[in-house]
């Protein structure tokens, strides 16, 4: 017998699908219990463990924070030793950037493309799994040495020689090595999921131009980090051999480059700025109008800003570098790109104000966290167009000015959107609303208390405070200005912590919240509150920008069909694949079954990346075979995925 | 957009030559590689501009087993393509024999490779040079070894039936990587062999 070749999928009515999804739900639900956890391939499950394991990330760097305020509150304060104190700092960076900003972000995308896209998974289910629990491995190899007290102490980027094996003998960097390696293929298989939904998986009728926003901060970043993550990738590669075998990459010395790091790192270090902001930008695109009562202003130019800012991050990499001594002429023109950035920055922000000021605003808590995120991308923004000039910069670099502004940025771009991302989409994910009481609250707390502890820093960087010092004397004068600091970023810590209350409270006790609780325009609202397993019993046909607004808009005659007529898909797990641009019906593709192979792939490949770092090759042979077998199972052609013929 | 233009289409099921997500996918592999290898050669080129030693170590390094490494590479991607272009046609003997003879010829390159690393007058801990010669032409190798890894599983499931001429997505994605090993080590080769003869 062969396999199915060609099918007209079958268009059927609402009463028709309601009949067959319990079906569905058998052909798409992860069995209960610890092993359908471990297997499981639901891009909703990988999504929420992305945001729940980013959170604690996020706690464990906050408590990292709060440590060092308290050392810093008052001038000559020993509660750390100078090393301690740089483990805190390093860990820090590296714990918000790398294991919080980016993989929360990875939890909203994953969560939500599918069913922003009208699809009933991502492109590639296991390796959506594969990219979390790489991601996982990457976190817990950094938090191991940090247990063991050898955890990285250079700071996030790491400088060389200062990172070299004659000034840093301990296994400290090797373990920031080891975590940025499997964070970057975690990353790296991340975007190539992206980018394929992005192509093949959006239902019909959802042309380029109908996608909302943030598809396209998502798939802006996804890109870049296919081309960033390289660099970071193989500078660690590098150093490892130099620490390890000797060889004369960075060590002047042998003839190597000091700077080769510098410019490996920055070259993938700012487009990753970028990729940190630019879905949290997205999730203030769809969200603000929601509240708004209004479609976002100026679509395409938002969307034309997003990539253009994206394209313009890898031409500015050099900014980092002012200060090490470049040619001018190089200093002038990466001053200049950097200058540029401020038009698409500019687009965004008039988009969003343009917004606010013609729609009908409903002051949510959502809302607040959107609005607060707007006025502080501003301030960030700004901080950042001061330090691209390069005689400014001179002054400013390495001091709390440059603190000031990559938090203003962090904190104000990536946490206020997130947050309010989380109030805006919490009802989908649970089908509970938050608390808007309490909500309010944590907004307000957080927002004051961001803006006392984090805008004196600019002052403490103008009074000369360079950053990473572990104390300072009582004549420097920087006494009362770390007290607010201080006072400031512990208020903050507490509206963050009325946040988290609020989500476990709401979780349990929250009021109950239907399919469209804030009446949404985008697809995710026209299923129930959380979604089935399927996500669409039909797949929808998409007609316009907002399918569920299309009533009030009243935008022309075509309407989309979210659930009135669709396509019913249900000889096993499929999805409708479709055309790059145009979104039209192209092929009925064979979803795979939960699977174990990516956790198996990830605990495989983390046992060869550490057998080869810390040479123990009898790990390192382990985990390349288990690897390989791993691989070929997980690829083994299949006729459930009509893969074979026969 | 009215309903019934989507319906009464008939659409292929699963995964067929371009209709393969894993198609796609390989190409997004293959532009990442591309960058490994972009950020690779950037750290030569930069090493080199930079330097006061004389460059290369050693001198010029002799072509007379990188030229033919190079034409053994070549001359691999073109079999793939030949017994790749068989299985369209249901010929599963032409897409073996493509397999075989690619696999071999890598192997023959890989050997020279190794041979031309222990015949050089350096160690990988010399100087610059030394590192960036043997850590970027390792990089290489083991793209090349990868893709003998995938060579192989590919002809296993060839030898198991597994492909005819509607279903072979697995032989096209493989192919486009082994591709990108070639036109990559012309770019190493051009870096490495031809470069320093140009200046």
């Amino acid at each position: 017998m062969t396999v199915e070749t060609f099918r007209e999928p079958k268009l059927v009515t609402a009463e028709e699908a309601a009949r067959r999804e319990p079906a569905l739900r058998r052909i798409w639900e992860t069995p209960p219990g610890l092993a359908g956890w471990l297997s499981s391939v639901d891009h909703k499950s990988i999504g929420k463990r992305y945001l729940v394991t980013a959170l604690i990330f996020l706690i464990l760097g906050g408590l990292e924070a709060a440590v060092m305020r308290a050392q810093l509150s008052q001038p000559d304060m020993h509660l750390l030793s100078p090393e301690a104190y740089a483990q805190l700092f390093t860990m820090h960076g590296v714990t918000m950037i790398f294991l919080y900003a980016f993989p929360v972000l990875s939890g909203f995308s994953n969560y939500l493309w599918p069913l922003l896209l009208g699809s009933r998974d991502m492109a590639f289910p296991r390796l959506n799994a594969f990219s979390y629990w790489s991601f996982l491995a990457g976190g817990i190899a950094l938090y191991v040495s940090f247990i063991a007290g050898r955890a990285p102490d250079n700071g996030w980027f790491n400088y060389v020689p200062y990172a070299s094996r004659g000034f840093d003998p301990g296994v400290n960097i090797d373990a920031y090595a080891l975590g940025m390696i499997l964070l970057g293929l975690s990353t790296t298989v991340g975007g190539i999921n992206f980018i394929v939904t992005l192509l093949r998986l959006r239902a019909p009728g959802m042309s380029i131009n109908r996608v909302p926003i943030l598809i396209w901060g998502t798939l802006t970043a996804s890109l870049g980090n296919l081309f960033a993550v390289p660099a970071v990738t193989l500078a660690f590669v590098l150093l490892w051999f130099d620490r390890s075998w000797g060889t004369h990459f960075f060590d002047s010395s042998g003839g190597g480059q000091p700077l080769l790091w510098q410019h490996l790192f920055w070259m993938f270090g700012h487009p990753w700025v970028y990729a940190i902001v630019l879905p949290a930008m997205g999730i203030v695109s769809d969200g603000l109008p929601v509240f708004c009562r209004r479609p976002l202003v100026g679509y395409s130019a938002v969307a034309l800003a997003t990539v253009s800012t994206m394209v313009l991050g890898f031409g500015v990499w050099v900014h980092h570098m002012f200060a090490t001594g470049l040619p001018v002429s190089s200093l002038s023109f990466f001053s200049s790109a950097s200058m540029v950035i401020v038009i698409p920055s500019a687009v965004a922000v008039f988009a969003w104000l343009a917004t606010i000021w013609t729609g009908r605003p409903r002051f949510t808590t959502a809302f607040l966290f959107f609005a607060g995120f707007v006025l502080l991308f501003v301030i960030g923004g700004v901080s950042g167009f001061m330090t691209a000039a390069v005689p400014a910069d001179w002054q400013l670099t390495h001091t709390y000015f440059v603190v000031a502004h990559l938090h203003y940025v962090i904190i104000g771009i990536n946490v206020f959107a997130v947050v309010g991302g989380v109030y805006f989409w919490f009802p989908k994910m649970t089908g509970r609303f938050m608390n808007e009481t309490l909500g309010k609250w944590s907004f307000w707390v957080m927002f004051i208390g961001f803006n006392l502890g984090f805008f004196p820093m600019h002052i403490a960087g103008l009074a000369g405070m360079p950053r990473r010092i572990y104390t300072y004397p009582a004549d420097a004068g920087w006494g009362g200005v770390n007290m607010v600091i201080t006072l400031g970023s512990y208020l903050f810590a507490v509206g963050v912590l009325l946040f988290l209350i609020n989500i476990v409270v709401s979780r349990f006790k929250g009021r109950a919240a239907g399919a469209n609780p804030w009446d949404g325009g985008t697809l995710e609202w026209s299923v129930s509150s959380p979604p089935p397993p399927y996500n669409f019993a039909l797949i929808p046909i998409v007609a316009r920008r907002h399918p569920l607004w299309e009533e009030q808009l009243a935008e022309g005659e075509d309407r989309s069909s979210t659930n009135a007529k669709g396509f019913l898909l249900d000889h096993g797990r499929e999805t409708l694949g479709t055309t790059p641009i145009d979104a039209e019906p192209d092929v009925i593709l064979k979803m795979p079954e939960d699977s174990w192979m990516p956790l198996l792939l990830a605990l495989a490949v983390s046992g060869l990346c550490t057998g080869l770092l810390l040479k123990l090759w009898f790990l390192f042979g382990i985990g390349t075979a288990v690897s390989l077998l791993a691989a070929v199972i997980w690829l083994w052609p299949r006729r459930y995925l009509s893969q074979v013929e026969r | 957009m009215n309903t019934s233009v989507m319906s009464g289409k008939v659409l292929p099921v699963g995964s067929k030559s371009r209709h393969a997500s894993g198609w796609w996918g390989m190409l997004t592999v293959v532009a990442t590689e591309a960058a490994l290898f972009a950020y690779l050669l950037f750290s030569y080129y930069y090493v080199a501009a930079h330097t006061t030693n004389p460059w290369p170590t050693g001198g010029d390094p002799k072509l007379d087993l990188a030229i033919p490494g190079t034409l053994i590479l070549i001359a691999g991607s073109l079999v793939m393509a030949w017994g790749e272009h068989g299985i369209r046609r249901g010929r599963n003997g032409r897409l073996a024999a493509g397999l075989i003879v690619s696999i071999l010829l890598a192997l023959l390159f890989l050997g020279i490779q190794f041979w031309e690393w222990f015949h050089k007058p350096f160690a990988l801990d010399y100087d610059a040079y030394s590192s960036l010669y043997f850590v970027i032409t390792g990089f290489h190798m083991a793209h090349v070894a990868v893709g003998v890894v995938m060579l192989v599983a590919v002809l296993l499931w060839t030898a198991l039936g597994h492909f005819d001429a509607e279903r072979h997505s697995a032989v096209s994605i493989a192919v486009i990587y082994w591709h990108f090993v070639t036109i990559v080590w012309l770019a190493v080769f051009f870096t490495f062999y031809l470069s320093p003869r140009l200046i």
